[in-house]
């Protein structure tokens, strides 16, 4: 029913309002930024039993309110199922949407959308109960497979049976939760969705231990922040929030030494941190908004250990997700 | 400018902006105007808006392929071959399907129950009650995913399947049943099985026209079961029966061939017609309070038994009642066919503004078709009831 009343509020929204083109000032007179994001995913978007919200697109949604308010806390997170997402950012419900979402062209444009980058690499992967037997994602020809609707994912498991000439019983679900748990009472014999949603997935059954991720990664998910089309000044401030982290982390700035950092004499430290230049008010912020970042949310590695990294429950490698100087592809272009 | 009046009326004394009829005539014109400028402005606006947002709009994406698996589907459909049109198709007739046997199961389950409640034996009676009471009383959602993971559970996994003699497996994955196979002279199996209901409708005509004039009953059910399964079957049997099964068989992970009722489609279909039965036994038995209890002592005291007092004087009497009500309940669960979403059955909501929705991002389309289909599927039922209830309305002679 909500879905429904979402729907017709957009159909109401679309004839009745003249598309607003200043979401960065919405937000100002609004004090706070509503972020679309993920409700259930670990790692990813998830309140806890206290309502406080954790997770890798969480805190790219809290690095936005840090720079235009200087408060890392002034988000109003707005949960939302794949298959809703996109329309709740069309209708103006949110101001991004921040939900693990790869960005596809179709997506980019005949969706109406604007991705800002990438803050997490990821491909889709597989995961099967041990007593299978099974090793690879090429012995599942005749398997039953949950899948979550609305997904990439969803599109990409017809591909990779149809190209291997194997046969696939897909049964779709609206939410993960769905999908997860009819898969946990044995009604596939495998799970697909993006790997690191595996790993966060895995820890909600009922017996982790029983279950392996095969080896295969079967396609390309580039996951980021994305925003509606139509509004230049926004689609740059969400943009380069993400490519301020990514630096930061290139710069070694770390939200443990941004104050001293603030002394640097190094220019592009100086650029970042506001003493030379004008960076911030290009974008329409102020002076600092780079240091804000840093100081209530971090940088990305810091924000990629504490919520999937080393440091988080689901212990993923940074893989791909390292600096480009370090072996990995995360590359921001410089603030100057 | 005049008025054209019915011959034979007094001539207007009043001016013609005065007549009530001509006032109320533009009145509604000038209603339709402003609602039909508001629908206009409002969709020029929504177009305009989804151009400037360059989000894509128009019905084009019909003929794009889909791209994405179903699970069932009652019409050829392929992922890589298929269209987002025939996607919808497939959605529809699964809704289609679910509604349609429900709608059966939910009425002989709802009109056993309604009578039941009646029943001078207590222990029928508080049974029927209870049953009415609980699931009258407990949210739709709630029992569908009751029945889905009482389903998934109850079963054994598919190497524990349990084996049915004649070919038919139940697993967590379903249920599946050979698959018949039409050979060569099966079509005159079917033109028996159509003489056979052509002849029983024949019969039972005749039959009723003889018992009017001679009071003599004949065996109506007896010989209409001959000839609709009695005489198909001996055709069968005379052309050497041209039919094969295509038996379901053991994979590694899976049983495939043959038919396959998936556990979606089982939990669904338990789902809503326990639930809707629940609200039809109370229509029917309203229905049968509502006629007099005067009705079935005459039919006593002309000596008719109960089982026909039921049959020929109180149920025809209380379906004058019942249709109206009953038509709702049908159309309740049609539309609480849409709780399919949470239970992964492939209905048009699941498929069309679930799965082709997100893909498209066309909303505003998809959801319009959506609606405009719910409205026509319940239209179409009400129209059907509506013409059911004005023959079995009481004529007055
Ligand atoms: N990256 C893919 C899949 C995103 C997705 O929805 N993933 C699932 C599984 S990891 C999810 O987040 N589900 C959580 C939910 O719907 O509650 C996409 O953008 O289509």
């Amino acid at each position: 029913m909500n879905r429904i009343f979402a729907i017709l509020a957009l159909a109401v929204v679309f004839a009745a309002q003249s598309a607003s083109a200043q979401t960065l000032k919405t937000v100002k007179d609004r004090g706070m930024l509503n972020c679309g994001s993920n409700g259930t995913l670990a790692g990813f978007g998830l309140p806890d039993a206290q309502g406080k919200w954790t997770g890798l697109d969480v805190d790219s949604c809290r690095a936005i309110a840090a720079a235009i308010f200087g408060d890392a806390n002034k988000v109003k997170f707005v949960p939302l199922s794949a298959k809703d997402r996109f329309t709740a950012l069309q209708s103006g419900e949110v101001d991004l949407l921040a939900r693990n979402t790869t960005w596809t062209s179709s997506r980019d444009t005949s969706l109406g959308l604007n991705f800002v980058g990438v803050n997490y690499y990821d491909g889709q992967g597989f995961m099967v109960r041990k007593t299978l037997k099974v090793n690879s994602a090429l012995e599942l020809n005749g398997a039953s497979v949950c899948v979550q609707q609305g997904t990439t994912t969803e599109l990409n498991l017809s591909d990779f049976f149809r190209a291997r000439n194997m046969q696939a019983k897909t049964v779709t679900f609206a939410t993960a939760n769905e999908a997860i748990k009819a898969y946990d009472a044995g009604r596939c014999d495998a799970y697909t969705t993006d790997a690191s949603g595996l790993y966060a997935e895995r820890l909600r059954l009922a017996n982790a231990n029983d279950h392996i991720v095969l080896p295969e990664i079967i396609s390309k998910e580039p996951l980021g922040p994305a925003v509606r089309h139509g509004d230049d000044q926004w689609f740059d401030v969400v943009k380069w929030t993400l490519n301020a982290m990514i630096n930061a982390e290139e710069l070694n700035i770390t939200s443990k030494n941004i104050d001293e950092m603030t002394k640097s004499t190094n220019p592009d430290i100086k650029r970042f941190v506001g003493t030379e230049g004008n960076y911030g008010e290009q974008l329409g912020l102020g002076k600092d908004w780079a240091v804000n970042i840093i100081k209530h949310v971090g940088n990305y590695g810091e924000v990629f250990d504490r919520n999937v990294g080393a440091g988080s429950l689901l212990k993923i490698d940074r893989g791909l997700n390292k600096l480009w100087n370090k072996g990995g592809i995360q590359y921001a272009p410089p603030i100057r | 400018m005049s008025i054209d009046l019915p011959a034979g009326s007094p001539p207007a004394r009043v001016a013609f902006y005065n007549d009530p009829k001509v006032r109320s005539i533009a009145y509604q014109v000038a209603l339709c105007a402003v609602i039909g400028f508001l629908v206009y402005e409002a969709a020029s606006n929504a177009i305009a808006n989804l151009e400037r947002a360059r989000i894509a709009s128009g019905f084009g994406f019909w003929h794009t392929t889909a791209g994405f698996d179903i699970s069932q589907t009652l019409i050829a459909y392929s992922a890589q071959a298929s269209t987002y049109g025939r996607a919808f198709w497939v959605g529809l007739l699964n809704t289609l399907l679910v509604a349609g046997i429900g709608i059966v199961i939910a009425t002989i389950l709802g009109f056993v129950i309604g009578i039941a409640r009646l029943s001078k034996n207590w222990l029928v009676a508080k049974a029927a009650s209870g049953y009415v009471e609980t699931i009258r009383n407990i949210p739709l959602l709630l029992q569908l995913l009751f029945w889905y993971n009482a389903v998934l559970k109850a079963l054994p996994e598919m190497r524990d399947s349990y084996k049915i003699p004649g070919g038919i497996f139940l697993n967590n994955r379903g249920l599946f049943v050979p698959e018949p196979i039409f050979g060569n002279g099966f079509s005159f199996v079917v033109i028996a099985f159509g003489v056979g209901i052509v002849g029983s409708i024949s019969f039972y005509v005749w039959a009723r026209k003889r018992q009017e004039q001679t009071g003599q009953q004949a065996p109506v059910f007896s010989v209409a079961l001959a000839l609709v399964i009695g005489l198909p079957l001996a055709v069968l049997a005379l052309s050497e029966f041209p039919l094969t099964f295509e038996y379901p068989q053991g994979g590694r992970f899976n049983i495939s061939g043959g038919i396959e009722v998936l556990p979606e489609f089982a939990a669904l279909l338990f789902g809503l017609s326990i639930y809707t039965a629940a609200f039809i036994a109370e229509v029917v038995r309203a229905g049968i309070l509502a006629v007099s209890h005067g009705q079935t002592e005459a039919a006593y005291s002309l000596g008719l038994r109960a089982p026909p007092t039921l049959r020929l004087i109180v149920v025809p009497q209380a379906m004058r009642v019942i249709i109206p009500p009953l038509t709702s309940q049908y159309l309740n669960l049609t539309k609480n066919s849409t709780l399919a979403v949470a239970i992964g059955y492939p209905d048009l909501v699941q498929v069309f503004t679930g799965t082709v929705l997100n893909q498209t991002g066309q909303a505003v389309e998809v959801v319009a078709i959506t609606m405009a289909v719910y409205l026509t599927i319940s239209l179409a039922t009400s129209l059907l009831m509506n013409v059911y209830n004005s023959r079995i309305a009481l004529v007055e002679r």
